[in-house]
């Protein structure tokens, strides 16, 4: 009874906090440092809320996504609650860091143009170059499969890829494909490959020699052999590359357009806006960028899970 | 098993860098010709295709450098100019060396304490494994200029807000690997360790943190690629203080490819160079515990 009592009691104080810093007035806790206090003690029961949650959920044992995700978002929320009344508490200059509230209402605001820069950035070049790479890599990996000349010349220069930083060629493909979406594509072909070829191998290799042998001894095709044995093995390890691509290829974009774009882009923004201290709108192009890395990489998992439900790793 | 040339690993090494070679310089040829031909039109004046040809390797600013062209410019910026001239490549890859180094250091020690805090702490898992996950899938890269400006206002200029960038990318591979190898202790030590009435602290240093070495070498390599990405790419927005991404950007705003070319080579070389230095200190590490293999 009485640990429900406190529970309770610390909801309280974190909603109470929660709203109150979106509705502080710049420096309050310059003038007031008192209210400092509150601050605090809304730390301290997120704290505890999250504790106590834990606990709960590790008591059922088959607690739903829903309830699973309770803990990680009373955490974001304490982060949210914490930048957003630090800022405007402490009254931080908006070139430092904006608070969360004035990145939303820009984020609002220019909506028809952030969405013209996710079509530039996302749509075109992103796509595009995702698509062909990781393809290409698919393709070529199943060749090397089965060819040792090809694994041994290509296997070292995966590696080697792996260890440089590639980003570093978006100056040249800006040079060669134009400023326009197809020197981004370009690059993130360039940075999507090597991951998927070795991944791929790696799984197409990964085959169990019993499974192998019994479909020899069926005497199936080298395509049957792939289709209905090797492709299955493979595809934990492919999905683990295209998670990592995703990622990749947003990055490799944005990166590349500091390197010229027509006035439209991600990266485009992102620099000029710095350059003119407009750092709400800064914010906002991340935070799309944030979200649409999460979504395609939540989109790839939930696929995952459809596909490879019969799959240790996700049973 | 037929031992023929053919399988050998080195011959397919070899046959593939030689391919590269012959392709990097047809590729020269056509599109460096194509430009020449584009201006000589331009200027009105005849041309033939072996006039084109021989000239297709000396113009300067070609579309694609050939590779003695880039050779001869890594070698004029690294052995003819003084080391601490602004003109020495050497002089930049220490600027990257640098911030690469202090963020990797940063960011596997932030790793290891945030997997050591995970395995812990239950409350800690399952609060924060999610975030640091979805911190991933956030193109940071993006975040970069902004980073480099807020520590500037910050009076923090310098190597210090590269490295974070950079050890924000190293972090994440340490952490996920370090959970796991912390967790990959044997049960039956575990047990034995238990009947001991070992502490916490004794079971971490005894036990758990050497089950994790392994694993923490194998994030390091990753952890050290990525650091230097960072870096490269985190002197992008800072112009030209210096380092090898300052170098690309220059190149590319004054149209020098044979400079980007040679970065960029500098940046793969530097790239290999930390990433065997790791899997040295990994296998000599190792080694000393008797697990030569791995």
């Amino acid at each position: 009874m009485r640990k429900s009592m406190l529970n309770m009691l610390a909801f309280l104080v974190f909603s109470l906090q929660f709203l109150l810093a979106f509705n502080l007035t710049d420096g309050s806790y310059l003038q007031s440092p008192s209210y400092l206090f509150l601050l605090v003690a809304a730390l301290i029961s997120a704290i505890r809320l999250m504790t106590e949650m834990t606990a709960y959920v590790d008591a059922k044992p088959n607690a739903g996504s829903g309830l699973k995700a309770v803990v990680p978002s009373i955490f974001a929320m304490m982060l949210v609650m914490l930048w957003q009344s630090l800022v405007l508490g402490f009254a931080v200059s908006p070139v430092l860091l904006p608070s969360i509230k004035s990145i939303v209402i820009s984020f609002v605001n220019n909506l028809p143009l952030l969405w013209a820069d996710f079509q530039q950035t996302y749509l075109k070049a992103v796509l595009a170059g995702y698509v062909l790479g990781c393809s290409s890599g698919f393709i070529v990996a199943q060749l090397a499969s089965k060819s040792l000349f090809l694994r041994n010349g290509l296997l070292p220069l995966g590696n080697f890829m792996s260890a440089i930083p590639i980003v570093g060629i978006a100056p040249i493909m800006v040079m060669w494909f134009g400023f326009d979406w197809q020197s981004k594509a370009a690059v993130i072909v360039v940075m999507t490959f090597f991951p998927m070829f070795i991944n791929t191998l790696a799984g197409l290799q990964s085959v169990d020699h019993l499974h192998q042998d019994l479909l020899h001894t069926y005497g199936a095709s080298s395509n049957q052999r792939f289709v209905k044995c090797q492709f299955f093995y493979a595809l934990p390890f492919v999905f683990n590359a295209l998670k990592l691509n995703s990622t990749l290829a947003l990055i490799g974009a944005i990166v590349a357009e500091f390197f010229g774009t027509p006035i439209v882009g991600m990266g485009f923004r992102i620099s000029t806006e710095v350059g003119r201290m407009n750092m709400d709108m800064v914010w906002a192009t991340i935070l799309v960028a944030a979200l649409a890395g999460s979504l395609s990489y939540g989109l790839l998992a939930l696929l995952e899970k459809r596909l490879l439900f019969w799959h240790p790793s996700v049973r | 098993m037929s031992s023929t040339i053919s399988t050998k690993p080195w011959f397919a090494l070899l046959s593939f860098i030689i391919g590269i070679v012959v392709i990097w310089y047809l590729a020269a040829l056509l599109m460096n010709g194509k430009q020449l031909i584009n201006t000589l039109e331009r200027k009105k004046q005849d041309w033939t295709y072996t006039q084109v040809a021989s000239q297709a390797y000396q113009i300067p600013r070609p579309m694609l450098p050939a590779p003695h062209q880039v050779a001869a410019q890594l070698n004029k910026s690294v052995f003819q100019v003084a080391i601490d001239s602004k003109r020495s490549l050497i002089y930049h890859t220490g600027i990257t060396l640098q911030s690469t180094l202090l963020g990797f250091v940063l960011g596997a020690i932030l790793g290891i304490l945030i997997a050591v805090g995970i395995v812990h702490n239950r409350t800690l898992e399952s609060s924060l494994m999610p975030w640091v996950i979805a911190s991933q899938t956030i193109p940071i890269l993006a975040i970069a200029p902004i980073i480099v400006v807020v520590l500037g206002a910050l009076n923090m200029t310098g190597v210090f807000p590269k490295a974070v960038i950079s050890m924000y990318l190293s972090f994440f591979p340490v952490t996920i690997a370090m959970v796991k190898g912390l967790r990959s202790s044997d049960v039956m030590h575990m047990e034995l360790m238990r009947t001991y009435n070992a502490t916490q602290t004794q079971l971490f240093w005894k036990l758990r943190w050497f089950s994790a070495q392994p694993y923490l070498f194998s994030s390091l390599k990753v952890a050290i690629a990525a650091a230097l990405v960072g870096a490269v790419v985190a002197e992008l927005p800072t112009g030209a203080q210096g380092g090898l991404g300052s170098r690309l950007l220059s190149g590319s705003y004054y149209g020098q490819t044979e400079q980007i070319w040679a970065a960029l080579l500098m940046a793969a070389l530097l790239g290999s160079v930390l990433v065997f230095v790791v899997g040295l200190a990994e296998r000599v590490i190792l080694s000393q515990r008797g697990n030569a293999n791995a």
